[in-house]
């Protein structure tokens, strides 16, 4: 029966793994090492701004001992989502640290760079084609969103590095990539049913994640065969049970019976769970459905202002029992200020306020069932946004003075009806990035979109 | 009349993507559980109702294997827009924590 290998070194590069776990994973002899570097899941700004999520020292620390691993065994090291959004900043940033770790222990390997950064060009060429459909629910799209958009990814799948690693790439570093594509590469590769191959790829893509008690981030092992695949964490002291394999499927999806990849649909309806010892798993009767197109998922971020925030408390009970007539009145008369300050220049298209209101709805929004009680005190945030930092922080400057003295009907003379734990009581939060695009497109080859450079360490 | 919180292992919320929030209701063993879904308190329609969203648009699974319900919604807020106050859709499942459920 054909077997091959696989491990995952831990959920998210950067976050670590026990090097013990590790040599233990390198004992076993994969056939391929994979480690995920990123998502969507802290927000817009990463992709926007090219903000990193970890350090360089602990992405470095990460890469450093995955390398020591490859090196001994030579076989493929694959690293996705590099530099947490996948933009190309973050294939340029792994690279140089690969490449300063390369110097400093004296490696050598062929390094594939695989970038998914989208050309603009060619999505607005797509979208007049009709080859970009939207997924539910989705934003609005048109040339101009894509024009103005600060960065687009498309997310890749197995394609291009199963590509990569047929070309002799040794370390492949991608830009952004779905989380189990990275592990399905070699599986798929060296030709085992897809079913267990991306099942597994899924299971190992968050580490730990599917351990009964995930104690920290870690590495764990796939063996993947031709009806089935075995897992087991590399911490003698960590379990995986049939349930915490199970429930793996849960997280971070919509449906967890059937997830999206590029080329079709990972489906565990019919999945079996079996305990192979007290601390593995072996998992039957997983499918993979081969859809009849290709379709690459885009995520695209842009820019939407410059902000400046402002914290506050309020304890005061006259001003709680008529809190959202108090900020209403505060903020209607503030538009005036605002005229006055920039002599008409600035109109109230040109900015933004917003105050959530902590200790009634601030986590929840208009889900929040017990959005009509109210403490006995509450936590406000002012978020002013404009097009330009300066302007925020101007206007925000004005409004923190202006909102501390707006008065109430029940007081006579000057009140102070906010407290401020930081002084001065303004932040420049700088730019702040929306995600404005969830949509797919059908391109014609699954490697048309991403562009792999090669070269010799 | 125990609290949902108290009978399961687990009760979280989280992002499945930027456009997706997920709840996911997990259970220790088989038989709470079943008596978790028997009690009807967790379904499609009462989610709808407690979270104030349209029934249609709430997936709503039962993971047997898992021992878990899961429910999907479209995120109120796409994340990190002006208006959504957690990023990573982590803080939403706090009303399913108290839900009662009749013995």
């Amino acid at each position: 029966m054909k077997e091959v290998k696989v491990l995952s070194a831990t959920g998210m590069l950067g976050s670590g793994f026990m090097e013990s776990s590790f040599e233990r994973g390198i004992s076993l002899k994969p056939d391929v090492i994979g480690c995920d570097g990123g998502s969507t899941d802290g927000g817009p700004a990463y992709l926007g701004a090219g903000e990193r999520y970890f350090s360089k020292e602990a992405t470095k620390r990460d890469v450093r001992l995955m390398m020591a691993g490859r090196d001994k065994l030579d076989v493929p090291l694959i690293i996705g989502s590099c530099g947490m959004a996948g933009g190309d900043s973050g294939v340029d940033w792994m690279r140089d640290i690969v490449l300063e770790i390369a110097r400093e222990k004296g490696y050598r390997f062929r390094l594939a760079l695989i970038r998914s950064e989208q050309d603009k060009e060619y999505l607005k060429r797509r979208y007049r084609e009709g080859r970009i459909l939207p997924l539910k629910p989705a934003p609005p799209i048109s040339e101009e969103i894509i024009d103005q958009s600060a960065h687009i990814v498309g997310v890749m799948g197995h394609e291009p590095i199963v590509a990569a690693i047929r070309g002799g790439a040794q370390i492949v570093l991608c830009g952004r990539a779905t989380d189990t594509s990275l592990f399905a590469a070699v599986p798929l590769m060296k030709g085992v049913d897809a079913g267990p191959a991306w099942h597994a790829a899924k299971t190992l893509e968050c580490g730990t994640a599917a351990t009964a008690q995930r104690k920290r981030p870690d590495s764990i092992f796939a063996w993947v065969r031709d009806d089935h695949f075995d897992v087991e964490p590399m911490d003698p002291e960590s379990r995986c049970t049939p349930q915490s394999v199970a429930s793996h499927t849960l997280y971070e999806n919509a449906d967890p019976f059937l997830i999206t990849e590029p080329d079709g649909t990972i489906d565990s309806t019919d999945s079996r769970y079996e305990a192979l010892s007290d601390r593995s798993v072996r998992v039957y009767g997983s499918r993979f459905r081969k859809a009849d197109r290709i379709t690459i998922k885009l995520e695209g971020a842009v820019l939407d202002g410059y902000q400046t925030v402002i914290i506050a408390g309020i304890r005061e009970p006259f001003i709680l029992r008529q809190l959202d007539s108090w900020l209403a009145a505060m903020q209607a008369k503030f538009a005036d200020r605002v005229r006055e300050l920039f002599d008409g220049k600035v109109g109230p298209n040109d900015y933004k306020i917003r105050v959530r209101v902590y200790g009634r709805d601030g986590v929840m929004g208009k889900l929040e069932p017990r959005a009509d009680e109210l403490g006995h005190e509450v936590g406000l945030l002012f978020t002013i946004t404009t097009a330009r930092q300066e302007t925020s922080r101007a206007i925000a400057k004005t409004l923190s003075h202006f909102a501390l003295h707006f008065p109430i009907p029940e007081w006579r003379g000057l009140i102070s009806g906010l407290a401020f734990p930081l002084t001065p009581p303004e932040l420049d939060k700088g730019p702040v990035y929306r995600f404005n695009l969830h949509h797919i497109v059908v391109p014609e080859d699954p490697l048309e979109m991403f562009r792999t450079e090669t070269m010799e360490v | 009349m125990a609290k949902l919180g108290d009978l399961a292992k687990l009760i979280r919320s989280k992002n499945a993507g930027p456009f997706v929030l997920t709840f996911d209701v997990m259970f220790e063993d088989d038989a709470t559980y079943r008596k978790v879904i028997d009690s009807q308190v967790l379904s499609k329609a009462g989610f709808a109702a407690l979270y104030r969203v349209p029934q249609e648009d709430v997936l709503f699974v039962e993971h047997d294997a898992a021992k878990a319900i899961k429910i999907s919604i479209p995120r109120p807020y796409v994340q990190c827009d002006p208006d959504d106050g957690d990023a990573y859709g982590g803080q939403q499942h706090g009303p399913l924590v108290d839900l009662e459920v009749p013995e």
